[in-house]
C-alpha cells in the first residue's frame, strides 16, 4: 500500500524528476553539507573532550604519585581506594541513596506520566508541568539552600538526623529525569491495543497490567537508570543536606580534593566513570531498541 | 518517513473525534469525565507531594529567612528585618554608618555574568561546529551523538578534577611544556578565572552541542541547495539559511549552558581555588563561615531572580520564533 502510493504520486513534475536530471551534472566532490574547517572543530572538540578522561584513567594505574611523570603499571592506587574505609563506606552510602531515590522518583514518575500524557489539556496542566520540572530550572545551589534550611528545622523539631533527608532531596531531583524518558514513551505508544483489551472486558487494572506495563517497561527502565545516574553523580544538593558523617562519595571527593591530591583519587574518578559509562549505554540501547 | 506522519496524523484525527462523541451522551459523561479528572489527580499526588516537600515548598522558606534577622551562631532569629536584603546591594561603614554600594556582592554577581556569558559563547563555537558535524553524518552518527552524550552524564565534579589534574602546575600540560624546554617555570593556569572559564566550557559543553544537534537533525538540506543553486558562498549559506533554521537549538542550547553556568559552585569552588568566587560560593559562605543565613537566603533569591527573567526571555523568544516558522 505505501509503496503504491509512493509511485502513484511520483510521476507529476515533482522532485523526483529534478534529481534525476540534476544529479548526472553535479561535480561528485560538491557536498551541500560541507562547511570547511567544522570538521577539523569537532575533533578537536571531542580530543578535547576525552584527553583529561584518558589522561585521568591512565595515570590511575601509575606506580609512583605523579600525574604527569609514567612511573609504570601499578594496581597499587585501586588498593589503597579498596583499602580506605572512608571510601568504603562513602561508596554504600551513595549506592544506598541512589536505589531507594530512583526507585521512588521512578514509581511516582510512572504515575505522573500516566496522569499527564495521552489526554486532553486539563486545568493546571502548566501548574503540574512547571512543578515537575522545576528541578531542573531551579539552580542547584538554590535548592541546596532552601533544603539546608528546610530540613534543619525539621531536625531541631524532631531530632530525626538519618539519611531520609538525602534520600528526600534526592527523590525529588531525580522526578524530572525518570519523569521525561517514560512520557516520551507513552506518547509513542499505539493507543489501539488498549483499546483492544477494554474491548475484550479487561478491567482498567489488568489492561494496565497486561498490556501498557509491558509497553512501557524499557521507557521506565531507561527512567529508573537516569535517575540513579542522577542521584549517584549529585554533589551540591547532597553537600548542603548531608548532616555530618553522611559523605556520599561524590562529596567525600569533593572533600579531598582541597587537599593534596594523590593518584587514589584517579583510581576512585575511573571506577565511578566506569559505572556511570556502562549504565549509560545500557540506558542508550534501552532507548534505542523498538523506536 | 511520510507514511508514518500519515498514520500519526489520522490518530490525531481519531482523538479529536472524541470529545464530539462523549458530548453526546450529556450526564454519563460528565461524571466520567469527572472520575477521569479525579484519577489524574490521585494519580499525580505523590509526585507532587514529594516535590512540594523536598523542591518547591522549601524555596518559600528561603523568602522567609531573607527577611529575618541572622543568629549568633548561624540560622536566624525571628525578628523581620530587611537587612539581609540591604546587605546584598550595600554596605554600611562600622564607624560612621555612611551606606555605600557593597562592591564585594555586585562584583561577584557581575563576574559571575561574565563568566557565564564568556562560557556560554565558547560552548557556542565548539559546539556548532562539532553539532553540525554529527547531524551531517552518512552513517555512525549514533555512535558520534553516544560519544557527547558520556560525558554529559558523567559526574561532573569527575571532569572537573580530570581537567584540574591536566593544567595544575606539576599537571601533563606544564611538564611536558617544560619538558620540551619551551618554558622554565610552570604556567600558572589553575585557581585563575580562566581556569574556571575552561572548566564550565568543558563541563557544560555537551549541554550546547545537544539541543543544536537536536535542530540540526531536521535540515531540509534541499534548501541549503537552493541557496547554493542561487550562488551563495559557503559563509551565506551558513549566515541566511543554516544558522535561522537552527536558530530554537542555538537558544536552548544558550540557556541550558547559561544557566547552569551562573549558579556554579563546584567548578568555581575546585578550579578557583577559594579566591576566585562566584555567586554560588558567596551563597555557600553565608551559611557556613559568615553565618549570615538571611544574606545568603537573599542572595539566593536574586540568583533565582536571574535565572527566572533568563528562562521568561527564553520562552517568549522561542515562541515568538516558533510563531514567525509556523
Amino acid at each position: 500500500m505505501a509503496s503504491t502510493t509512493d509511485v502513484g504520486t511520483r510521476p507529476g513534475p515533482g522532485p523526483g524528476v529534478d534529481t534525476g536530471t540534476t544529479q548526472p551534472r553535479r561535480r561528485r566532490p560538491f557536498s551541500v553539507k560541507r562547511l570547511p574547517g567544522f570538521a577539523t572543530v569537532a575533533i578537536l572538540c571531542f580530543v578535547m573532550l576525552y584527553a583529561p578522561i584518558f589522561t585521568l584513567v591512565v595515570y590511575s594505574f601509575n606506580d609512583g604519585t605523579s600525574i604527569a611523570i609514567w612511573e609504570g603499571f601499578s594496581w597499587r592506587w585501586y588498593e589503597a581506594a579498596w583499602a580506605n574505609e572512608q571510601v568504603k563506606e562513602a561508596s554504600v552510602r551513595s549506592v544506598v541513596i541512589a536505589s531507594f531515590a530512583s526507585l521512588i522518583a521512578t514509581t511516582v514518575a510512572t504515575m505522573a506520566a500516566l496522569a499527564t500524557t495521552r489526554s486532553r489539556n486539563f486545568k493546571g496542566q502548566t501548574a503540574v508541568y512547571a512543578m515537575i520540572n522545576q528541578p531542573l530550572m531551579v539552580p542547584e545551589i538554590v535548592t541546596g539552600v532552601a533544603l539546608l534550611i528546610f530540613f534543619a528545622l525539621i531536625k531541631v523539631a524532631t531530632g530525626y538526623t538519618g539519611l531520609a533527608y538525602l534520600v528526600a532531596a534526592h527523590t525529588a531531583f531525580c522526578i524530572p529525569f525518570a519523569y521525561l524518558p517514560i512520557r516520551a514513551r507513552l506518547e509513542s505508544m499505539d493507543l489501539s491495543l488498549e483499546t483492544a483489551a477494554a474491548d475484550l472486558y479487561a478491567t482498567p487494572w489488568m489492561a494496565f497490567r497486561r498490556i501498557t506495563l509491558p509497553l512501557l517497561w524499557p521507557g521506565i527502565l531507561a527512567g529508573l537508570m537516569l535517575a540513579f545516574v542522577i542521584s549517584l553523580d549529585d554533589v551540591v544538593i547532597t553537600e548542603f543536606v548531608k548532616s555530618a558523617g553522611q559523605d556520599t562519595l561524590p562529596t567525600y571527593m569533593l572533600g579531598q580534593l582541597r587537599r593534596v591530591v594523590t593518584p587514589e583519587m584517579n583510581a576512585i574518578s575511573t571506577v565511578f566513570f566506569s559505572i556511570s559509562v556502562a549504565l549509560v549505554t545500557v540506558f542508550f540501547f534501552l532507548s534505542r531498541r523498538r523506536r | 518517513m511520510a507514511i508514518g506522519e500519515a498514520t500519526s496524523d489520522s490518530q490525531a484525527e481519531g482523538t479529536g473525534v472524541e470529545p464530539a462523541a462523549s458530548g453526546a451522551g450529556e450526564g454519563a459523561g460528565e461524571a466520567a469525565h469527572r472520575q477521569a479528572v479525579r484519577r489524574k489527580w490521585l494519580l499525580l499526588a505523590p509526585a507532587l507531594a514529594i516535590l512540594v516537600f523536598a523542591a518547591s515548598g522549601p524555596l518559600l522558606i528561603v523568602l522567609v529567612y531573607s527577611f529575618l534577622s541572622p543568629g549568633p551562631y548561624g540560622g536566624v532569629e525571628w525578628a523581620f528585618s530587611t537587612e539581609g536584603w540591604f546587605r546584598v546591594f550595600f554596605t554600611r561603614d562600622i564607624f560612621d554608618d555612611t551606606v555605600g554600594p557593597a562592591d564585594a556582592h555586585l562584583s561577584i554577581f557581575w563576574r559571575s555574568v561574565q563568566l557565564s556569558v564568556l562560557t556560554t559563547l565558547l560552548a557556542f563555537l565548539f559546539g556548532f561546529p562539532t553539532a553540525y558535524f554529527i547531524a551531517t553524518r552518512e552513517r555512525n552518527r549514533e555512535v558520534w551523538l553516544f560519544l557527547i552524550t558520556i560525558p554529559f552524564w558523567t559526574n561532573l565534579l569527575i571532569r572537573t578534577f580530570a581537567i584540574m589534574e591536566v593544567i595544575r602546575n606539576e599537571g601533563i600540560i606544564n611538564t611536558a611544556l617544560i619538558a620540551l624546554g619551551l618554558i622554565e617555570q610552570p604556567i600558572q593556569i589553575l585557581f585563575t578565572d580562566f581556569s574556571i572559564l575552561l572548566g564550565m566550557t568543558y563541563v557544560y559543553l555537551p549541554l550546547m552541542v545537544l539541543p543544536l544537534y537536536a535542530s540540526m537533525d531536521k535540515i531540509d538540506f534541499r534548501l541549503v541547495e537552493a541557496a547554493y543553486d542561487l550562488y551563495a558562498t559557503r559563509w551565506q549559506a551558513l549566515r541566511r539559511v543554516i544558522f535561522p533554521l537552527v536558530k530554537p537549538g542555538v537558544i536552548a542550547g544558550s540557556i541550558l549552558v547559561f544557566i547552569p553556568s551562573l549558579g556554579a559552585y563546584v567548578t568555581p569552588r575546585v578550579l578557583g581555588g577559594g579566591k576566585n568566587l562566584m555567586v554560588g560560593n558567596l551563597i555557600e559562605l553565608q551559611f557556613g563561615q559568615g553565618r549570615n543565613w538571611p544574606l545568603g537566603a537573599a542572595l539566593s533569591i536574586t540568583l533565582l531572580v536571574i535565572v527566572m527573567v533568563a528562562l521568561i526571555l527564553y520562552v517568549r523568544n522561542a515562541s515568538r520564533s516558533g510563531a514567525e516558522h509556523g
